[in-house]
């Protein structure tokens, strides 16, 4: 139990660490410091915490373009994330990606993606190299309940099982591809069902328990480890915010989005580690940590240098210069 | 004494210069590995004959009819350190895999802040094959790719091309699409023994001329070299540049060419109409003010019945009327 209590609390500070990034990430939006678009995955934290936490750094994941949660639970850090979402020459990509295409390979995070079911032939080609490298690294691709009806989701399943490969797909399922219910877009019975048509060990749990992620992703990482070929993850959870900063989400109720909200991961994981005896100070010294964190963050993206005009001819390829 | 050693070449098919490339980087660079549709059997045009009894079913991975994966994976074992060569049969199949080559693979460099190179070959047999294969299997598309910036884009007509740009394609660490002359994968030529690699971006001249500067590359060179050699017999001396890389191209060459002649003819097998001559043409233009012609196919899509198919094709008589033309 004793582990459980740690394990809970090192959930809860990754968990409040993405959230607050992604408040702060709305407050440098409405600030017009933040130039594009930003996707923020609030309410989803437990699915990208409770899959991560598995995952060693040499591991990889491949997300969506709402990756800021996957990446932070990856181990990036925040400043350089944050410079990125401000377009800073000091970002994780030079501030030529942006939050849709936020990566960091230093931790295996091989990129947001800005297309929608775009990550999946990624992860499937991470694990196939690593095969062939002879490492022992798995690939994790995360993706929505929208990409489930795109070509790459059959592609990249058959794929994998094909050739069984080292992947765990986890579809994020937050109730909507952008503003439409996704159950209304989807036939039959959905992800889960068509994973396990295609032969993939598959699993349901709830999304917004980080121990019920943990646990469901654990047992699939471990089959995948063996080498037993990849497995599903289908994890039902609930975006609380609009698609996009600016979607003030009209397409729901405000009774809905209430009820929603009083089944916050954070919070339920909050409420939980209490009745484990931790104490409310050690909760809020881990929000504040964070904060302070994320302020942190914040200023030093703000004072970080801008790319310059002569920075977007850079790395675009090595031969034949741009003109 | 000084021995004159002549090095040594030997005949061989385009199919088989290419095979032999992939053969030799695969020897030598274990990181090095292919992936398509019907591998194991030795690919579509042989380029593939063999590999799988060398190198196993790890490294010549026959897979699904899965374009866009197949092109994703690709990517994806790029990113994770190795060097994939990605063959997708034909170019028009590559459509089903754009937003893969497009948005992912060509874009990656750039918008990851050079965090990473995506060293992968895309292999992209392009323009009329055997013939009569109509509209979905003879398309020449080279401007849409040279239009995109991040990709290198080589068209290869030779044997001795085709095994040193190949080569050149796997070493390099950038995303390089090859789109090989489908029409002439038959067709054989002297290829040098022993490792060689041509530098990208460096045109050959296929023939000395001093009236007319004829840019091609690709399948047409063999009916472009035809209609030089008649032009010849009608007095008119023209120089053939064979582009061999489309991005980067040689504008060095085609210019100091250009400026020599005085004219310039650039010949395609692409629809005429916005495609990659149009660009060499406006930078002889910028640059020289040398008059420029143009010849491509008209456009339409290509039709099955062979009238429909030669109303397309661009061959040996209708450059060998647009050289003179360019030269009135
Ligand atoms: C191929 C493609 N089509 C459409 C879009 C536009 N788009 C961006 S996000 C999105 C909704 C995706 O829904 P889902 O996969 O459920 O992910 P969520 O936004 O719910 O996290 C759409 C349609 C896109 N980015 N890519």
């Amino acid at each position: 139990m004793a582990d459980r209590v740690e394990l809970g609390v090192s959930f809860l500070r990754t968990m409040v660490r993405i959230r607050e990034f992604e408040q702060h990430a709305r407050i440098g939006y409405d600030a017009g410091e933040i130039p594009g678009v930003v996707h923020l995955s609030i309410g989803q934290e437990a699915v990208a915490v409770g899959v991560c936490a598995n995952l060693a750094r040499e591991d990889y994941v491949a997300s969506t373009h709402r990756g800021h949660g996957h990446c932070v639970a990856k181990g990036a850090e925040t400043g350089a994330m944050m410079a990125e979402l401000f377009g800073k020459s000091t970002g994780t990509n030079k501030g030529k990606g942006g939050s849709m295409h936020i990566a960091d390979f230093s931790v295996g995070m091989l990129g947001a993606n800005g297309v929608v079911g775009g990550g999946i032939g990624i992860a499937v080609g991470a694990a196939q190299a690593a095969r062939l490298l002879g490492k022992k690294s798995i690939s994790v691709c995360f993706f929505g309940d929208g990409a489930v009806n795109r070509g790459p989701f059959l592609e990249g399943l058959n794929w994998s099982v094909v050739f069984k490969l080292p992947v765990l797909f986890v579809c994020e399922d937050n109730a909507f591809s952008a503003f439409t219910r996704a159950s209304s877009t989807t036939a039959g019975k959905g992800a889960s069902a068509r994973a396990e048509a295609i032969g993939l060990e598959t699993r349901s749990v709830d999304g917004n328990d980080v121990f019920a992620v943990y646990d469901a992703a654990h047992e699939l990482i471990a089959h995948i480890r063996e080498g037993r070929g990849p497995a599903f993850l289908y994890a039902p959870t609930y975006r609380l915010d609009g698609h996009t900063v600016f979607d003030k989400a009209p397409y729901r109720s405000s009774e809905e989005l209430e009820r929603k909200r009083e089944d916050d991961p954070v919070s339920d994981l909050e409420s939980r580690l209490r009745e484990w005896g931790v104490a409310q100070a050690q909760v809020d010294k881990i929000h504040v940590e964070a904060r302070e964190e994320m302020v942190r963050a914040m200023l030093s993206a703000r004072r970080a240098p801008l790319p310059t005009e002569a920075d977007a001819f850079l790395d675009v390829q090595n031969i034949g210069a741009p003109v | 004494m000084s021995v004159q050693s002549t090095p040594k070449t030997t005949t061989m098919t385009i199919a088989e210069a290419a095979r032999d490339a992939l053969a030799e980087e695969m020897r030598r660079d274990p990181s090095v590995w292919a992936l398509g549709e019907d591998l194991a059997a030795g690919g579509i045009f042989g380029t593939y004959k063999g590999l799988l009894d060398e190198f196993g079913a790890q490294r010549i991975v026959s897979t699904p009819i899965s374009e866009s994966m197949i092109m994703n994976v690709g990517f994806g074992a790029a990113l994770a350190g190795t060097r994939p060569v990605i063959e997708m049969r034909i170019l028009d199949f590559a459509l089903c895999a754009w937003d893969e080559l497009i948005n992912q693979i060509a874009k990656a460099r750039f918008m990851f802040g050079g965090q990473t190179n995506v060293p992968v070959v895309v292999r992209l047999p392009q323009g009329i094959g055997r013939g009569f294969q109509a509209a979905q299997h003879s398309q020449s598309l080279e401007a849409w790719l040279v239009h995109t910036p991040g990709l290198v884009v080589l068209a290869p007509a030779t044997a001795a091309d085709e095994k040193g740009l190949l080569k050149a394609a796997i070493r390099s660490d950038d995303p390089v699409v090859m789109l090989d002359p489908k029409s002439l994968f038959a067709t054989t030529g002297e290829v040098p023994a022993g490792d060689y690699t041509i530098p990208i971006g460096e045109a050959r001249i296929a023939r000395e001329g001093s009236d007319l500067t004829l840019v091609t590359w690709s399948s047409l060179l063999p009916a472009v070299l035809a209609a030089a050699e008649k032009a010849g017999e009608a007095g008119i001396s023209v120089e053939v540049i064979d582009l061999r890389s489309l991005w980067p191209w040689d504008r060095t060459r085609v210019l100091a060419s250009a400026a020599r002649t005085k004219r310039a003819l650039i010949a395609h097998e692409a629809v005429r109409i916005g495609g990659f001559g149009a660009e060499i043409a406006a930078t002889i233009t910028e640059e020289l003010g040398v008059p420029v012609a143009r010849i491509g196919a008209p456009r339409i899509p290509v039709g099955y019945a062979p009238v429909l198919e030669n109303t397309y094709r661009v061959n040996a008589e209708k450059i060998f009327a647009a050289i003179q033309k360019a030269m009135r």
